[in-house]
């Protein structure tokens, strides 16, 4: 699931960075993805795992690190 | 040190405005000058710390209650109402967002001096974004920070006793990691590289300047600028802009229904064909107040709910907030010079509406509707309301 995750962010991240490089307790903002960015990486990860972020997720804090996103996306496939 | 209750301070407003703000009001726009009276009068009754704890020496009013007295500023001179809203605003992100002694002490200073404070948040080569900086704060020395800026605008900047200044944490830093730092003299230089001509909010005197300040690393606030934006900036400029807003509209209204009053008296017993008018323009003006009030009431009881104000749909709410009030202000403006015709269209009239016009439509082009739209129109691609 990471590479996946990982693979999302190199495309639709634009971060200044090699997603490589981004640990995955780094804060991903802070690494550079802007909230546009964000939400291209939101709707890249619902096409991808299937999945559907429900409103209660949809916060800063759910795509702030590869940790959070692989807790969220596991916590909605049920991996 | 008088501590006044949220009515008395709204009342005192209301009276600055209808006995300085509103006598000085043509000529503060007529020459693009600073408000000066009204200021003086409003640090007189305490109205600058009014949003500051009443432990640290303010009056310790919630948003709601600043935003009614914006709107009685409002009403009579819209440059005055602006800068005391953009003021209120830097003041609410240390109030939530300054933890540290350092800003603890600088709150109950402004309190205490009745300090006025500034925002530089647009910069020069970010094309109006301002979740992005080029500039950085630089270090100097073990302890000290040095910031240069260049700023297109800086709202009322010659007249501001310290700024609020964006800009990225580190040289090395992406553009949208961005920090708050604080800005004031002695360390602070202005230089102005631009003029404040337009067509309304004239006495705001927003020129741009090379800002360069330096000083202790306590000036620049914990929470990063992304935070500080999402949670108190945007939606406490969005709630207080709204109110200068509705002020403007109330005011064109009160005009409106003066003149069909005078109509109707002319020749009791027929109702003016203005009066059907006044009635659709009355509505619209309970919309905005209901849209205004409503959502800065809203506001008020989520402001420590850190996870409600992270969500989408809370910034769905404060973008639409500005999107609609700076629409509608518009509408309600116009409506009113369809009722007082020719006699609002004059510059010497009582029912004069030119300078409440020019201000109205500053409301949608400072921060572009455009801008502000397509913000949520890429949030609601991933939006559920459920």
């Amino acid at each position: 699931m990471d590479d996946t995750i990982r693979k999302i962010l190199a495309e639709h991240g634009h971060f200044p960075v090699d997603v490589a490089t981004i640990r995955d307790e780094d804060d991903l903002y802070q690494a550079g993805m802007t909230s546009h960015a964000s939400v291209n990486v939101m709707l890249a990860l619902e096409d991808e795992f299937d999945i559907e972020f429900p409103e209660a997720m949809l916060r800063k804090s759910t795509f702030e690190s590869v940790a959070a996103i692989r807790d969220a996306v596991g916590e909605l496939t049920g991996s | 040190m008088r501590v006044l209750d949220a009515n008395s301070l709204s009342r005192q407003a209301a009276r600055i405005g209808l006995e300085v703000a509103g006598v000085a009001a043509g000529a503060v726009d007529r020459d693009a000058r600073f408000p000066t009276e009204a200021f003086e009068a409003m640090r007189e009754e305490s109205l600058l710390s009014v949003l500051i704890p009443s432990e640290l020496g303010g009056s310790g009013l919630s948003i709601g209650q600043v935003g009614d007295i914006v709107f009685e500023l409002g009403r009579h001179c819209a440059s005055t109402a602006m800068i005391f809203a953009m003021h209120q605003i830097q003041v609410a992100s240390i109030v939530r967002h300054g933890r540290s002694t350092f800003f603890r002490d600088y709150l109950a200073e402004v309190a205490d001096r009745q300090l006025l404070l500034a925002s530089a948040t647009t910069e020069m080569g970010v094309g109006g974004d301002v979740r992005t900086s080029v500039c950085t704060v630089e270090r100097v020395g073990a302890d000290e920070i040095r910031l240069e800026k260049m700023a297109p605008v800086i709202s009322y900047g010659e007249h501001a006793d310290a700024i609020l200044a964006t800009a990225r944490r580190t040289p090395e830093s992406p553009p949208n990691d961005q920090v708050l730092v604080l800005c004031r003299p002695p360390g602070l230089v202005l230089e102005a590289i631009s003029g404040w001509d337009t067509l309304g909010f004239r006495g705001t005197c927003s020129l741009g300047f090379r800002l360069v300040a330096q000083g202790g690393t306590e000036l620049i606030l914990a929470d990063s600028y992304g935070d500080i934006s999402s949670r108190t900036m945007l939606p406490v400029s969005h709630i207080l802009w709204s109110s200068v807003w509705l002020g403007l509209a109330t005011s064109a209204v009160d005009k409106a229904r003066q003149f069909v009053r005078a109509e109707a008296r002319k020749k009791p017993g027929v109702t003016p064909p203005s009066a059907l008018r006044l009635a659709e323009l009355i509505g619209q003006l309970q919309r905005m107040e209901e849209l205004v009030r409503g959502t800065a009431r809203r506001y008020d009881e989520m402001c420590d709910d850190l996870e409600a104000l992270e969500s989408m749909g809370f910034a769905i709410t404060m973008n639409s907030l500005k999107v609609s009030s700076s629409t509608l202000v518009v509408d309600i403006v116009n409506r009113a010079m369809t009722i007082c015709g020719m006699a609002g269209y004059r510059e010497d009239s009582p029912f004069s509406l030119g300078r409440i016009l020019r201000d109205a439509h500053g409301a949608a082009v400072m921060v572009n509707n455009d801008r502000i739209n397509s913000n949520t129109a890429q949030m609601l691609l991933i939006y559920k309301d459920d």
